[in-house]
């Protein structure tokens, strides 16, 4: 759902291709913009699950303020993905309360 | 712990329009700001301001955002991004979170201007992925050109909600309903016109009951809700969405001023530091500008901004009391002629019956975000001349009047009070040039002309859209409710540099529809 070319904006800045993993899969994203608009692209809206009653979060604020977005990143946790520019090779995974538990398929 | 004469905390309109005076009269400046970029939410502004030539009217918002960050360059500011300040503390010392670091800082003034974050609403199912803030559906969709979603419902008519909607429709997404519990349209009629007459329907004196879906938003239902707020059974009606955008208000970020001991009040708009009109709050030194003092608009924060960036420069000697007051009074002038007209901090909450021409308020604009054909006759700016001629569909007092100046024939009139409707004067023969169309922010100045040829009428709207239709299309007129009433023929397209993105389209009509169809659209709905 990216937009190709905007009535005011005109056509967005180009950026280079990168490749990141998200839980296991490999998808593609823009150098520098913001892992959740990755994820958007690619149709991920589930970043994370709450910790007590395994609640679906994703992107609330989109400026870094909420923290309803994190996952974890590249082995850390609590990552707001809103903000955090993307890096070719990226390892993003679906954060588990404040944990990256290993996708069992009960999602 | 490094010293600066004056910090500034937050680089959006209010902190840079600061430091930008500041840094003119001579003063060291640092300025911190938590985000990549600097310019704070006015790169997500895609819109046309309103105000006068001295508010930056009728220039879009990031491109205010642009001279802004020129001018502060000019000057040496010097923004430090990516630095969120976490603490104000005695003798104006703050504490700053860099990359993993806390630094010290020593300011001898220091201005905050954090300014605000946006309300949330709580309703079964808000927690799910897809119910988003206004704000997030800008910032991907005009920084990150991603669609927040395909189908979207807002909640809430102020501003923000009418000119996120009317951007969720630029960026080519589908506005599924606006929604709000209160029973009157919050913001500029002119906003929810544009917005109405795409066909976006508007449901008033309505709540979300439920965010649908398991793990992401897949619909959500409404209903209508009687005085006490409670929702009417069997009012419900259900929508197919996949997200929820909320634009429920904003609470300013006022921690640091309460955390600094400054004295503190609670007011309508939100928690906020008590401050004379310069921005000095009860700690001699500490300074506030923009929404952190009060929700109002970019514009008058990049006002406040500059007050506050002089009241600071003359705390610290830099620049006599005399100087201070000749500019401070300059710039309250620009700043009280914003806080004008119906929309004015002391009308909130009041219900206005009559224009300050003592015309009566169209009430179908209020509730159903248009102007009934009906009511619209009486509007000064809505005349029948002969041949082509602007039709002016401004009908509240807002602080707005880019359209007086940009006829270069004189035909509108606004007079010395900018908040006046604008009307026509029909001694001036209209060019048919397009000036006030693209000059309008609120897209409410349509050029009609009811003897196009024999039958048939012409209306030239602004047109914000993609694909930009070409002159021989076919397709529908929609009306102000966003209804289709005729076929209709594009007969021009035109698009200058002047008009600044706004496209004019003209379009060909049954010579009775000149007065009702005001949109064109290219393919059935």
């Amino acid at each position: 759902m990216r937009i190709e070319e905007h009535p005011i904006l005109g056509k967005p800045e180009e950026k280079k291709v990168v490749g990141f993993i998200h839980d296991g899969i490999k998808l593609t994203g823009l150098e520098g913009e913001p892992i959740a608009v990755a994820l958007e692209a690619a149709g991920v809206r589930i970043h994370r699950y709450t910790k007590k009653q395994h609640k679906p979060r994703g992107v609330f604020c989109a400026i870094g303020r909420c923290t309803d977005c994190v996952m974890v990143v590249d082995g850390k946790p609590n990552v707001r993905t809103c903000i955090t520019p993307l890096k070719e090779g990226m390892i993003v995974q679906t954060q588990y309360g404040v944990a990256a538990m290993e996708s069992t398929g009960e999602e | 712990m490094k010293r600066y004469d004056l910090i500034i905390v937050g680089a959006g309109p209010a902190g840079l329009s600061a430091a930008i005076e500041a840094a003119k009269k001579g003063l060291k400046v640092i300025v911190f700001d938590e985000n990549a970029k600097p310019g704070g939410q006015l790169f997500k502004q895609i819109h046309k301001f309103f105000g006068s030539k001295e508010h930056k009217a009728k220039i879009r918002g990031y491109k205010i955002g642009e001279e802004l960050l020129k001018e502060a360059s000019e000057y040496g500011v010097k923004v430090v991004l990516n630095a969120i300040v976490i603490g104000l503390y005695l003798d104006k010392e703050v504490t700053v979170k860099i990359a993993d670091e806390i630094r010290h800082y020593k300011g001898d003034a220091v201005i905050v201007a954090t300014g605000a974050s946006e309300n949330m609403v709580t309703f079964d199912g808000w927690t799910l992925p897809g119910v988003i803030g206004a704000g997030a559906a800008q910032t991907m969709m005009n920084l990150h050109s991603i669609k927040p979603g395909n189908k979207v419902l807002m909640l809430g008519s102020g501003n923000v909600g009418l000119v996120v909607s009317f951007q969720l429709l630029q960026a080519g997404c589908e506005v599924a309903a606006l929604v709000d519990a209160a029973p009157k349209v919050g913001g500029y009629g002119v906003h929810a016109a544009k917005v109405a007459r795409c066909g976006v329907p508007f449901y008033l004196s309505h709540t979300i009951i439920k965010a649908e879906g398991e793990e992401c938003v897949t619909g959500v239902t409404i209903g209508q809700v009687d005085k006490e707020w409670k929702v009417i059974p069997g009012t419900e009606k259900h929508f197919d969405v996949d997200t929820i955008c909320l634009a429920v208000g904003l609470s300013p970020m006022s921690q640091l001023l309460k955390m600094a001991g400054c004295k503190m009040t609670d007011t309508p708009t939100g928690y906020i530091p008590e401050c004379d009109e310069t921005g000095a709050t009860s700690i001699p030194g500490i300074f506030v500008a923009g929404d952190v003092s009060g929700i109002e608009e970019a514009s008058s924060a990049m006002i406040e901004g500059r007050i506050s960036g002089v009241a600071a420069a003359e705390y610290l000697g830099f620049i006599s009391k005399e100087e201070t007051d000749d500019k401070v009074k300059e710039l309250e002038k620009a700043l009280f002629s914003l806080r004008e007209g119906m929309f004015a901090p002391e009308n909130r909450g009041k219900v206005l019956e009559k224009t300050e021409e003592g015309i009566e308020i169209s009430r179908s604009l209020l509730e159903k975000g248009y102007v009934e054909e009906g009511e619209i006759e009486r509007f000064p700016g809505v005349t029948h001349g002969k041949g082509i001629h602007p039709v002016i569909e401004c009908t509240q007092n807002i602080p707005c009047n880019p359209c007086q100046d940009a006829c270069p024939k004189r035909c509108i009139r606004i007079g010395n009070k900018i908040t006046s409707l604008p009307a026509i004067d029909e001694t001036k023969e209209c060019i048919g040039c397009g000036m006030c169309v693209a000059s309008c922010s609120g897209q409410a100045i349509f050029l009609v002309d009811e003897q196009y040829e024999t039958g048939f009428a012409s209306i030239t709207l602004p047109y914000e859209f993609l694909p930009l239709p070409e002159p021989g299309d076919k397709g529908i007129a929609l009306d102000r409710s966003g209804k289709k009433v005729c076929d209709a023929e594009v007969v021009d397209v035109k698009s200058a540099k002047a008009f600044d993105q706004t496209h004019l389209l003209t379009m060909k009509v049954p010579a009775e529809m000149a007065m009702k169809a005001r949109f064109f659209c290219s393919q059935g709905v």
